[in-house]
């Protein structure tokens, strides 16, 4: 028992011989901010993927919430209550601002073995979109076709339909990923009005987010955890020093 | 069990593959490199024989007819690629199916307008037209066994040339991986273009080969180009070695099947029921294996390493 | 493929076409030609089918090549209990739905496992298999087909055994399946669908088991076809497996796409190029194949497919847009 809300245990996974995911140990606890870092290629999206569901690992345990969903579908797990974004935009983008995060709402409001009522003017569904849409600016988009926003739009909306699904666990992929500085402070705050509401593991790239939002951090190198603990505990440590943030912090 | 039947119709199965196998190795060539769906693939086959028919009509020699209309068929495929082909690759797969589909109908109502609505007949010389002596009474076609040994000898010249030459290196290398073959500095454009022109003479080959035995006749190609498919798609896609194997396989089972299923089945059912229900399972055998294959493989027996 | 219709033709457009429709049989008396009704019939049922087909490959994406499969089977539907003197029309149709269904559903879940290429060829193959299955059976003609002697029979309630009412019947079964199509496609579940041809990935990460929704998104445009291949049985009164053969897929994916897929209006408008463009075209010389399969060519390359792509490649301007 070790009371984590996320406990992964000796995860593995390799492709072609070549460990992407090299025995990993990780434990988020509940309502943290729970940062992943780490250098590129050090395998951090193939460790999402992992828990997401996308990919199957080869060897190891993912227990959420106290049960076992190692082998869990995608679809199942995100029912269970675990959202993810994606580091390349991933949205349907022939479909409305509206539509793609009223989808994620739909996919949590039952099935949708429902034939003959319109959806699109649902307030079931419109409602907790328009809500969702909301809690990352995005209201005056709303009727937008989703190709037509800025990369910056697409975070945000990425993240909207993360939230729209109500999930207990965000696993958040790089994003603030080719933002500009504004956008990215916009998104900082964004995470910052879900901290302590939502357990949240966040990938990225920008140390200064990192650090400012940050519980607790893991260093990923080379597929392998090398150090977890508080900012300050990384900041002082050794090995991550000298593996990754060298240059960076000395 | 008659044996010398058997080995009949087990050597009419492997000439069944090997005709397949030439038609399925340009087609999983084509989609292999170029990522491109060409149901008309099966018209090629088709002209290789008309063309085939008419020049052995012109020089009275089987072999003088199949030695020009090779050339023929890999220069009709050529200007295929450059007029029709080159300007879809940059289209998805629905729309390289709808243009290739249209080919058909220009190259089925081409071949009535310049051959006629009746087939054509290719004699053969006499020492091909013979046959030879198998256990037990039987005889088997020289001609059909010399369709087995050409195939074959395409086979290995195939496989020897895919796995031992620099073209084949590149075609290996085009199968998993575009943009490194193009980053070789290789102008992509030729390859492509040489690579239909071959996949249009194996094509025109097996059509060759098939109509002293059938006849060419228009629309020869859109019945056995299904089967095609149905090969490369166990194989896995992109894949000779897989080509080859499936061919082989589905050459076999059809063959088989329908020779021997309703005695098979005599085994488990009454003599009746066997012989109703036989020619429809055994016309539906390939494509309950293609199902099976799928269900424990989706991308076939040989998937190519990476796209 | 992008279409100018890709989001719906305005529905004034619709409104006029099945008018002219309806009124299409007092037209052709009037003008004494009475094959027209025989031909605008066979461009409503493959309309009808084109609808069906488009519920899949317009909304959602998935190219099935093997669709004249379904009408074959509901053909022979009709058919064989017709060959058994069975004429209950509610029994035929219903066997036809039924049976397109449940070959749909088997054929679906193994080709459904695929993608791209490899599910365009699978439904192919499938197709060609109940094509060979049919040319296979002595007891019901094989390739020789079929005749039906007498058309369904809806218990005294409808006789369509005058082309007048099998006509109409006709019309108003394509209007309802056009109904049917468009309250599926604006439901939760056509969201599903069209939320996974857009990007499954996606939908999966959303919480969407995408495989469930579109095999049953499959199996209800089979079940179309095979509605449409009923009414085809009855229209034509012979029928042969020869009607399922590969190239019928094609054709049902032209029309599809040459009207606009992913469009409620287009299939109709496209399944009517297609039939008035052969019909012509057949008149003017015995070739006419060749012209048209280049006409189909050079729609694709230069257009994406789609009439609309080809007004916008011929440079007009057409204000026709907006979505449905």
């Amino acid at each position: 028992m070790s009371g984590a809300f996320l406990e992964v245990r000796n995860l593995y996974k390799s492709y072609g011989g070549i460990a992407a995911t090299d025995h990993v140990d990780l434990d988020v606890r509940q309502s943290e901010l729970h940062a992943i870092i780490g250098p590129n290629g050090a395998g951090k999206t193939t460790l999402i993927s992992q828990l997401s569901g996308e990919i199957d690992p080869d060897g190891g345990t993912i227990r959420f919430d106290g049960r076992d969903m190692t082998r869990t579908p995608a679809y199942k797990r995100s029912l269970l209550g675990l959202a993810r974004s994606f580091q390349i935009t991933s949205l349907m983008l022939d479909m409305t601002v509206l539509e793609n995060v009223a989808l994620a709402v739909q996919a949590h409001a039952g099935h949708s073995f429902r034939f003959w009522q319109a959806a699109r003017k649902d307030p079931a569904l419109t409602e907790p979109a328009m809500a969702a849409l909301e809690a990352v600016g995005l209201q005056d988009r709303a009727n937008d076709i989703a190709q037509a926003m800025s990369h910056g739009e697409h975070r945000q909306l990425e993240i909207a339909m993360a939230l729209a699904t109500n999930p207990v666990l965000l696993l958040l992929d790089e994003p603030m990923a080719g933002m500009g500085v504004e956008e990215s402070q916009r998104m900082v705050e964004i995470l910052r009005s879900l901290k302590g509401e939502k357990t949240m593991l966040l990938i990225e790239h920008d140390m200064d987010a990192v650090f400012a939002l940050a519980d607790r951090i893991s260093v990923l190198v080379y597929g392998r955890v090398i150090a977890t603990g508080t900012p300050e505990e990384i900041r002082g440590d050794e090995a991550v020093r000298r593996a990754y943030l060298g240059d960076e912090v000395a | 069990m008659d044996w010398g039947l058997f080995t009949i119709q087990m050597l009419n199965g492997v000439q069944l593959g090997v005709l397949l196998f030439l038609l399925a190795a340009g087609l999983t060539l084509v989609f292999g490199i170029m990522d491109f769906v060409n149901l008309a693939h099966g018209s090629l086959y088709m002209m290789g024989a008309y063309f085939c028919a008419t020049l052995v009509q012109l020089t009275d020699s089987f072999v003088l007819g199949v030695i020009l209309a090779l050339p023929l068929t890999a220069l009709l495929g050529w200007i295929v690629e450059l007029i029709v082909v080159r300007a879809l690759y940059t289209h998805d797969h629905l729309d390289h199916v709808l243009a290739t589909f249209g080919m058909i109908l220009c190259f089925d109502t081409a071949v009535d307008f310049i051959w006629g609505p009746t087939g054509m007949a290719i004699p053969l010389p006499e020492v091909l037209d013979s046959h030879i002596d198998l256990f037990g009474g039987h005889t088997f076609p020289v001609f059909r066994i010399l369709i087995i040994s050409t195939g074959l000898a395409v086979a290995g010249f195939l496989y020897v040339m895919v796995s031992h030459t620099r073209i084949g290196m590149l075609i290996r290398a085009g199968a998993s991986n575009r943009t490194m073959v193009m980053a070789l500095g290789v102008d992509i454009g030729k390859l492509f273009a040489l690579v239909f022109a071959v996949g249009a003479a194996l094509a025109g080959l097996a059509g060759m080969l098939i109509a002293p035995i059938t006849e060419a006749s228009i629309g020869m190609g859109n019945e056995i180009i299904i089967v095609a498919f149905v090969v490369i798609i166990i194989g896995g896609i992109g894949s000779i070695k897989g080509a080859f194997v499936a061919a082989m396989l589905v050459g076999l089972i059809d063959t088989m099947g329908r020779s021997f299923l309703d005695q098979l089945l005599k085994v488990f059912m009454s003599s009746e029921s066997a012989e109703t229900s036989a020619p429809a399972l055994s016309a539906m055998a390939i494509y309950i294996l293609m199902a099976m294959v799928l269900a424990f493989r989706p991308q076939g027996l040989f998937p190519p390493k990476v796209r | 493929m992008t279409s100018l219709f890709r989001t719906g033709l305005p529905a004034f457009v619709m409104v006029a076409g099945l008018g002219f429709l309806a009124l299409l049989p007092v037209l052709a008396e009037w003008v004494d030609n009475i094959f027209l009704i025989d031909l605008f019939m066979r461009l409503m049922i493959l309309s009808i089918a084109a609808v069906g087909l488009n519920l899949i490959l317009g909304y959602g994406g998935m190219v099935s090549f093997g669709h004249a499969a379904y009408l074959v089977i509901g053909a022979y539907a009709v058919g064989i209990p017709a060959y058994y003197d069975i004429y209950d029309g509610f029994l035929q149709f219903a066997i036809a739905i039924v049976a397109s269904a449940a070959v749909a559903l088997v054929t679906g879940a193994i080709a459904l496992r695929t993608k791209g290429v490899y599910f365009i060829m699978i439904t192919m193959a499938f197709a060609q298999m109940v094509y060979f299955t049919f040319v296979s059976i002595e007891e019901y003609g094989a390739d020789d087909g079929l005749t039906i002697n007498m058309r369904s029979e809806f218990a005294g309630l409808l006789d369509i055994e005058d082309n007048f009412t099998l006509y109409y019947f006709v019309l108003v079964s394509l209007i309802a399946v056009l109904g049917l199509v468009y309250r599926i496609v604006h439901s939760r579940f056509g969201m599903v669908i069209s939320g996974a041809k857009g990007n499954e990935r996606r939908m999966q990460a959303i919480g969407f088991p995408t495989y469930r929704y579109r095999l049953v998104c499959y199996v209800i445009s089979g079940a179309i076809c095979g509605y449409a291949g009923a009414l085809l049985g009855n229209f034509t009164n012979f029928i042969t497996p020869e009607m399922g053969d590969w190239v019928h897929s094609g054709e049902l994916i032209f029309m599809v796409v040459l009207g606009g897929a992913g469009s409620l209006f287009g299939p109709v408008l496209g399944t009517a190029v297609f039939i008035l463009l052969e019909e012509y075209l057949s008149r003017l010389t015995q070739y006419w194949h060749f012209p048209f399969g280049a006409m189909l060519i050079l729609v694709v390359i230069f257009t994406r497919g789609g009439i609309n792509g080809m007004f916008r490649w011929l440079g007009m301007k057409s204000g026709i847009g907006g979505r449905s």
